[in-house]
Parts: structure tokens; C-alpha cells; sequence
């Protein structure tokens, strides 16, 4: 039987065998997902980032115990670094979620970012769609440690949270661009801590400067503290309001769009450079090009348009 | 076709509250360029094979100062079995007396490593004996 089919009758090991592939890059797994992509388009998709100890991970797990008292079934991608150096990787967002282990609602799964920027492994949108499959209601998915710019996760998530924790600056850190214009909701994290409030009133301030037109969403300022479950059923009501405005307002359908653009896009872009990649490596003309190059024979502008030209126009250039 | 990257879960089952060792040898794994899924202290077996079977892990290697290494070790073997997940290689390291080694290794541990062997022989170990699964 198919991995997909497998998946389709509730097999978890066939569910986190096809993740692997995907992870992997195997070409198999593109057949899988074609049967897979009917069953999929269900799941709501919460993304949660913030800087590295801003205490995603035990967000995320509150919101999973939060969710399954709702009856939600949950999936979990936590996303954690690759080591630039070894290609190795500690995966240790699970440290905080054991207690859900055994849950049958619930499937986590960690992913290393692989040498992918922006937040995400380059496998994420297909492992939220493997989930999404298996019937997931709400998948969540936790970001790498952010900075300032790693902002894949509001292409991929229909609700973004961002989790800040008190003392990490001053308020011009939050009007500068990036991260903090994501948000639809704003969470500041162990707000038991000094400064928490006035990390609100910040956020709260930057959040007013904002230009918006009636209907429009208002992001809020919700005050946690994760590790002793307080503010969690506020942040999920508010996480519930937000989507409850996104269906409301048709902005569900135009997500859903983007998404699936942005998929097909990244997919064609991904396999026409293999297509050409993997041609030019074999009969030579790589190698050949970046040889010409070093010796100032050609550019790599003029080796760009020839590549095309020989691949997909049968020789002329796209100018000529 | 592509190569797969070697996953494989570090955990401590069992109430001991020391986990320098296994922190040691996630970071040994992670320079060896393996992916590490590192579940932390006092983990149930049934956690440590559930979290096993999710991240579709090649094997698990699992650190037990505690003295209860005789009941943990073969209880990860035994519910692997019962998840047919007996593919996924399970060894052990930690203050386990000689004598105890045979009979894990009966109960399906592949191997167990004691005070004193080197990260690098661990790693050696792993790279001879877990294969990514087809």
C-alpha cells in the first residue's frame, strides 16, 4: 500500500515516513503528496515566532493542552537550527511538550532548517500539508529563534503570533521593519518578569502608529506567562477571534490563494533549476561556463540567457 | 537518489535527574551531523517511543544512571515491537554493571556503553551499526 493510503487509514509511521521524505528531498514523495493534496485545505495554520528563549516551545505546548480541552485534534512542526558546519542538529523544542506524547490528538514533529533562511525548513509547508491530511484541526507551527527578518512563517500561517519577552530593547526596536509588522497577535511571554508592562505599552504604541482602514484587523498585546499557563485561554480566544475575522471577512480565502501560488511557485522554481542544474552538470557545459567566466571569457549574465536559450527556445535568445 | 540525514532520539527515561551525559553525546551526534531529537529527563518508555515513531527516528540511545536500566532498556524494545518499529536501533549508556549487558542485549538493546568510552568511539559505533532506513 502507498504511503498516502497508509497516512488516509490513520498510520502514524507511514505519516512520519513521508515528513522524512520530504525533508529529504526524495522524488518519491511528490507522488505521495499528488494523492495526499485532495484531503488537505482543512487544517487551520497558527505560526508562532519570537527570539530565541522567549519561551516559544512551552507556548506552543499550553496551546496544544488549550486546544485538545477544546477538542481540537493538534499537530505540531518545531523548527530548530542546522549547524552551518556539520550539517547536525539539536531538536530540543519536544522538552517542553512530552506530557502530549501519548495523546493520540496530538503529532509533533521537529524539523532542522537544513541551511533553509527565513524562519522554516524548506520541508515545512509540505509536512503542515502531510498533517492537514492526517486530519489535524489546528497545526502549529513553531519558528527557529528569530531576529528581525525571518518572516516566512506569515506566508504559511493563517494567524501569526509574535511572542516577545520583557528587556530585549528599547521602543525603537519596535517600530524598525520586520518582525513586528507580522503580527496579528502579540503575546509578551514571562510577564511576571520587570519591564513586562511596559514591553506592552510599547508593542500597544507601535501597534496604534499603524495605518488602517475600518474592518481591518486590530492586532492585540496579550501579557503570558507560559510555564504557569496564565493568559493562555485569552490568547486562544484571541487566536479564535482572529480567524473567526479572517472567514468573516474573506481574507481566509484570499490566504488559502496566496498559499497555494506560493507553493506552486516555489515548486516550479525548485524543480526547472534541477532540471537545468542537473542537465548542464552532466554534458559538461557547468563546468565549461565557469571556467570561461574566470578567464573573463564570458559573464555570467550572457551564460544565464545562453543556458535558457539552449534549454527552452531551442537556441535563440530570449532577444533575439 | 538523495542521501538521508541520520535522526536519531536522545532521552533520559526514568527519574535520575542527571543528564550531562546525554547532553554530551546529543552534542557529539549533532558535530557528527546527525539530527539529535532531544526529549529531556524523565521520560516514560511509552513517551520515548511515541516520540520515537513521530520523528521517524533511525535509533534511540538512551542514558540511565538510576539503576533501573534492567526494567527501562527492555520496556523500549518491548513497546517498539508492539508499535512493529523494532527496525529502530535502541543502545544505552550510563552506570550499568557488566553483568547486566548480556541480558539487555538479549532484550533486543544493541549495545550498551559504559563510563569511560569516548564520544568518538559512540559515534564510530552509530556509523557501523544504524543505517538510515530505507
Amino acid at each position: 500500500m502507498s504511503l498516502a493510503q497508509r497516512i488516509l487509514d490513520s498510520d502514524l509511521r507511514a505519516a512520519a515516513r513521508l515528513m522524512r521524505d520530504l525533508d529529504d528531498g526524495f522524488r518519491s514523495a511528490a507522488e505521495e503528496m499528488k494523492s495526499l493534496y485532495p484531503h488537505t485545505g482543512r487544517a487551520f495554520i497558527l505560526g508562532i515566532t519570537g527570539p530565541p528563549g522567549a519561551g516559544k516551545s512551552t507556548l506552543v505546548d499550553q496551546l496544544t493542552a488549550a486546544y485538545r480541552q477544546r477538542g481540537r485534534r493538534v499537530g505540531v512542526v518545531a523548527i530548530d537550527p542546522t549547524s552551518p558546519f556539520t550539517g547536525g542538529a539539536i531538536l530540543g523544542d519536544r522538552i517542553r511538550m512530552n506530557r502530549h506524547a501519548e495523546d493520540p490528538g496530538v503529532f509533533i514533529r521537529s524539523l532542522a532548517t537544513r541551511g533553509h533562511m527565513g524562519g522554516l525548513s524548506r520541508s515545512t509547508g509540505d509536512v503542515v500539508n502531510v498533517m492537514d491530511a492526517m486530519g489535524m484541526d489546528v497545526v502549529i507551527i513553531e519558528t527557529v529563534g528569530v531576529g528581525q527578518d525571518e518572516i516566512d512563517i506569515v506566508r504559511m500561517a493563517h494567524t501569526t503570533v509574535v511572542v516577545s519577552v520583557p528587556g530585549l530593547g528599547d521602543d525603537i526596536q519596535a517600530i524598525k521593519a520586520g518582525v513586528l509588522e507580522i503580527g496579528d497577535l502579540f503575546v509578551v511571554n514571562k510577564a511576571d518578569r520587570e519591564g513586562a508592562d511596559r514591553t506592552a505599552r510599547e508593542l500597544s504604541a507601535m501597534l496604534e502608529m499603524k495605518q488602517t482602514k475600518p474592518g481591518d484587523w486590530q492586532p492585540k498585546v496579550l501579557l503570558t506567562e507560559a510555564s504557569r499557563n496564565k493568559g493562555i485561554e485569552e490568547m486562544v480566544d484571541e487566536i479564535e477571534a482572529h480567524h473567526a475575522h479572517l472567514v468573516d471577512s474573506g481574507a481566509l480565502e484570499r490566504l488559502r490563494e496566496e498559499r497555494s501560488a506560493r507553493q506552486f511557485m516555489d515548486l516550479l522554481r525548485e524543480r526547472l533549476f534541477a532540471e537545468v542544474y542537473d542537465h548542464i552538470h552532466v554534458n559538461g557545459r557547468f563546468r565549461e561556463i565557469v571556467e570561461d567566466m574566470a578567464a573573463r571569457r564570458t559573464d555570467p549574465y550572457s551564460a544565464v540567457e545562453m543556458i535558457i536559450a539552449e534549454r527552452f527556445t531551442g537556441g535563440q535568445t530570449p532577444n533575439s | 537518489m538523495t542521501e538521508r540525514t541520520l535522526r536519531i532520539l536522545v532521552g533520559k527515561p526514568g527519574l535520575d535527574g542527571h543528564d550531562r551525559g546525554a547532553k554530551i553525546i546529543a552534542r557529539a551526534f549533532r558535530d557528527a551531523g546527525f539530527e539529535v531529537i532531544y526529549t529531556g529527563l524523565h521520560q516514560t518508555p511509552e513517551q520515548i517511543v511515541s516520540a520515537a515513531i513521530q520523528e521517524d527516528v533511525d535509533a534511540v540511545g538512551l542514558s540511565i544512571l538510576s539503576g533501573a536500566h534492567n526494567a527501562l532498556l527492555p520496556r523500549v524494545c518491548q513497546l517498539l515491537k508492539e508499535k512493529n518499529a523494532d527496525d529502530i536501533v535502541v543502545f544505552g549508556g550510563g552506570v550499568i554493571p557488566d553483568d547486566d549487558i548480556p541480558g539487555l542485549k538479549q532484550a533486543g538493546v544493541s549495545e550498551v556503553f559504559t563510563p569511560g568510552t569516548s564520544t568518538d568511539s559512540i559515534v564510530q559505533w552509530v556509523r557501523e551499526n544504524v543505517a538510515p532506513r530505507a
